[in-house]
């Protein structure tokens, strides 16, 4: 042992119910990480490399299986918390910075949590949505904010100028940005299936466009990201939008990182850099220094697609959100995406993930707010991401001036994922964050688009449901609606960084 | 819910203000007593150049030395007086004081403006009713006037004598109240210079409309509903340039499954409506009237979740709540009807 630390205690007890096992070695079979390994007539079991994925709690026919998280305690201390030390044991062994995957697990209050929203009672009546239309069509994209008529020669009054191309969703929920590379073929193919099938767009990350994707290109945002990753003139006519990424939620300020673990062959391909090489890209985009180079980054790749596809700008929630915002809408973009501060990720570095950058709702909120009052709030589409769990989330996330939003880790999580956070080591066992073909065969796009589809359907009703009680039957009246909004037990000053009233107000 | 009433004489001839207290009193079931309001086009012959503006003062001390300033600054005030009143029992007391000034805006205020006159109006209004203790602009229209008090629709006629005044034009509200009962400038109608409004609904759209409507100047200081229609009409009308059916498509626009079937280009504008306005777009149940003073319009919301009934007979345009209104009016006339959900019923007045 080169370090006087020695063995952290366990972060994770596996353990077997021996008079319920029946020594399938399903757990054996299943487990990509190796905790379970047969030695002459027992299976053994090495808890350490256990990262709670549950795929050997899922798939063990006896539920024989359990796992505790936490086994050992260390002394109680509120300031030296377990994750305090294991960081610096860590860091003390290894000299690294420590890297993570999933969303922030700060453990901070969630705003979404403390919104309550409105229902009809009296003064109106709720709409009931099984015997009334209530619409949740929207257009992504720049509105013109006052319209130039014209009278034909049959005295109708007809548009003069064409409207700039937007995105029609059936549904203001989006499948967010994650790569080939980052998730395998089959989950981007499941996820693409089901955007075809419920009306909306799923975005491609910036690990370019497989082949077996072009089915679905109509469907497909494609992003172009400062590592420029997969990026040429087929990849950008392919997408139905594009999307350049100037940041992220999870890691605001800096670039992108796949591990060289999970640079396959076809992922090398497809990005078109080196097999098993860490791809790496840059913190900013090296030829955007500034807001006017953005604006000709946006312009070239309109003028290279003919102005006919919308350009999207995705940003990460940092103090100065509604600046940045501000400085988007006038590069010509169609619309900004607002990465909140708890967004997932394949891998970014601890530090960042769960220090840095704000949380969505205020973004949103204060970004929104600054668009209407500059007159720009039509010259882009608000999308929002970053943990959004829930359609309740999509509801207040809209009514605090988004027009959608993206979903990206509970898509994964439709797909099976349990959010171990393990999605670096490439080895995730349910097939999604991972390039290995035995794992990644075991993700079926037919079924697993269906249960991402469901998902979509399910909370599309939810939002029909919740939008009727509240008495509104279309969209783009409870965009922005903080009137619907209430928060409860919200400070002063959160509350009107919001401008959302409190609960009996 | 609440009863409106609106009467329009397609060739300008005068209607004094008896039978319009009769049709709205007809609709006492829909109000409760404290709040109702007139809006009369073509009652101020004399001053018609002039905008009257009718302002509640709290008190004439407080208020009206700032709100005198005020309009020595922005332009000539013609002539001003109280407004004669005549003490009813019933009404819910305050110490609301009406007054009216006959008032020229200075245009040069306004510069490059296509319409400075109302720009200077609709800057003046806001800032009082924003801003001055004790003062509230009622109306500001040319040879228009709103009268409006807490109480029911015969007793606030009564304390102004509306038979008195007569115009070609009439709007009327019996407000069933759910806030603010004591406050005379909250019923309807809302007046803003040429445009008024009087609405039974609620909108629940409030929020987003007003966010929209704030973003270009105008401030909701009264918070309601009528108030915020007023706006986004003359926004969409008046600075927009839009014709009046398109504004109130805008406001009340076609589900995207009907524009889906319609013609390519009738398609293209109603989707393009509906993307440049959707944060004017109303929802919720809502009957409104409104009036300029060449034309009266009334529309519902899409789902028409408030009653809206019209009315013929020669000359004369009737718009109601409900037809029993209109024959208290009118006991001869010629056709009632009933438009379907969002059918907006234009009345354009003789040039």
């Amino acid at each position: 042992m080169n370090n006087n630390i020695g063995s952290i205690p366990l972060r994770y007890r596996v353990t077997i119910d021996r008079d319920q096992c029946m020594e399938c070695e399903r757990c054996i079979e299943n487990c990509s990480y190796g905790v379970f390994r047969r030695d002459g007539d027992r299976i053994l079991i090495n808890s350490r490399k256990c990262t709670a994925c549950h795929r050997c709690l899922a798939y063990c026919p006896r539920d024989a299986i359990s796992l505790e998280e936490y086994p050992c305690d260390y002394r109680n201390h509120p300031v030296w918390t377990r994750q305090t030390r294991e960081a610096i044991y860590n860091q003390a062994r290894t000299g690294k910075i420590i890297l993570a995957g999933m969303g922030s697990v700060a453990n901070l209050p969630v705003i979404f949590d403390h919104l309550m929203l409105d229902a009809s009672q009296v003064t109106t009546p709720p709409t009931d949505p099984l015997r009334e239309p209530v619409e949740l069509r929207t257009y992504l994209g720049k509105k013109p904010s006052k319209l130039e008529l014209r009278r034909n020669a049959d005295g109708d009054v007809e548009l003069a100028t064409p409207l700039a191309p937007n995105l029609m969703l059936e549904t203001p929920i989006m499948l967010g940005h994650m790569s080939y590379g980052a998730i395998s073929l089959n989950a981007q193919i499941s996820m693409a299936r089901a955007a075809k099938e419920t009306g909306t767009y799923m975005g491609t990350g910036e690990g370019g466009l497989h082949a077996g994707l072009y089915p679905y290109q109509d469907r497909m945002i494609v992003q172009v990201a400062s590592g420029r990753f997969g990026v040429n003139i087929d990849y950008l006519e392919r997408g139905a939008a594009i999307e350049i990424k100037l940041g992220q939620g999870a890691k605001p300020g800096i670039g992108g990182h796949l591990t060289g673990e999970k640079v396959s062959k076809d992922v090398s391909r497809t990005r078109m850099i080196p097999e098993g090489s860490d791809a790496i890209s840059p913190a900013p985009h090296h030829d955007i220094y500034s807001t006017e180079d953005l604006s000709q980054l946006v312009r070239s790749i309109k003028e290279a697609t003919e102005w006919k596809k919308p350009v999207f700008a995705k940003i990460a929630a940092v103090n100065n959100t509604a600046e940045n915002v501000a400085a988007v809408a006038r590069a010509s973009v169609d619309a900004v995406v607002i990465d909140g501060f708890r967004g997932g990720t394949g891998a970014a570095p601890k530090v960042f993930r769960d220090h840095v950058g704000i949380p969505l709702e205020v973004a949103v909120a204060s970004a929104d707010r600054e668009l209407s009052r500059q007159g720009l709030r039509n010259e882009v589409s608000l999308i929002a991401c970053g943990s959004i769990r829930e359609s309740a989330d999509v509801v207040k996330a809209i009514a605090l001036g988004a027009d959608a939003v993206y979903i990206g880790t509970a898509a994964l999580v439709a797909m099976g994922c349990r959010v171990c956070g393990n999605c670096y080591q490439g080895l995730c066992p349910w097939g999604i964050a991972t390039q290995r073909p035995d794992l990644v065969q075991r993700l079926d796009p037919d079924v697993a688009s269906k249960q991402v589809a469901n998902l979509i359907q399910a909370w599309t009703m939810e939002i029909t449901e919740l939008m009727g009680a509240a008495g509104i039957n279309s969209i783009e009246s409870l965009r922005g609606n903080r009137d619907r909004l209430r928060g409860y037990m919200l400070d002063e000053n959160l509350l009107s960084v919001l401008d959302v009233k409190s609960v009996g107000a | 819910m609440c009863g409106i009433f609106g009467v329009m004489d397609k060739r300008r001839q005068m209607m004094d203000g008896s039978g319009i207290r009769q049709a709205l009193s007809m609709m006492n079931e829909r109000g409760s007593g404290e709040g109702a309001g007139y809006a009369a086009y073509g009652i101020y012959p004399e001053y018609q150049d002039c905008y009257a503006l009718h302002v509640f003062f709290d008190n004439a001390c407080d208020g009206k030395a700032v709100v005198d300033a005020m309009l020595e600054e922005w332009g000539t005030i013609e002539h001003d007086e109280v407004i004669p009143t005549y003490d009813q029992p019933n009404l819910r007391a305050t110490c609301t004081t009406p007054w009216r000034y006959f008032f020229v805006p200075d245009p040069s205020l306004a510069p490059g403006s296509a319409s400075p006159e109302r720009d200077v109006i609709t800057s003046l209004v806001m800032r009082i009713n924003a801003n001055v203790d004790g003062a509230q602009v009622v109306s500001s229209g040319k040879n228009v006037g709103v009268f409006k008090a807490s109480g029911w629709p015969e007793d606030v006629a009564n304390f102004y004598r509306i038979e008195d005044y007569e115009g070609y034009l009439w709007l009327a509200h019996n407000q069933y109240t759910t806030s603010n009962p004591g406050r005379w400038e909250k019923p309807d109608p809302f007046n803003l210079h040429d445009w008024s409004v009087v609405e039974n609904g609620k909108i629940t759209s409030y929020g987003t409309n007003r966010r929209y409507i704030e973003s270009f100047g105008y401030t909701c200081s009264l918070e309601t509903d009528s108030e915020l229609i007023t706006y986004v009409i003359d926004l969409l009308v008046r600075q927009h340039g839009l014709d009046i059916d398109l504004a109130i498509r805008a406001l009340s626009p076609p589900f995207w499954e009907d524009i889906d079937l319609m013609p390519e280009a009738e398609a293209d504008l109603n989707r393009a409506l509906r993307l440049a306005y959707g944060s004017a777009t109303m929802n919720g149940p809502y009957t409104v009237l409104a009036a300029n003073p060449d034309m009266m319009v009334g529309f519902t919301d899409r789902g028409k979740l408030r009653p809206m009934v019209v009315g013929e007979c020669g000359d004369r345009l009737y718009v109601a709540s409900e037809e029993a209104a209109i024959r208290a009016m009118e006991p001869g006339v010629e056709s009632i009807t009933m438009p379907a959900a969002g059918e907006p019923v234009i009345g354009r007045v003789a040039p």
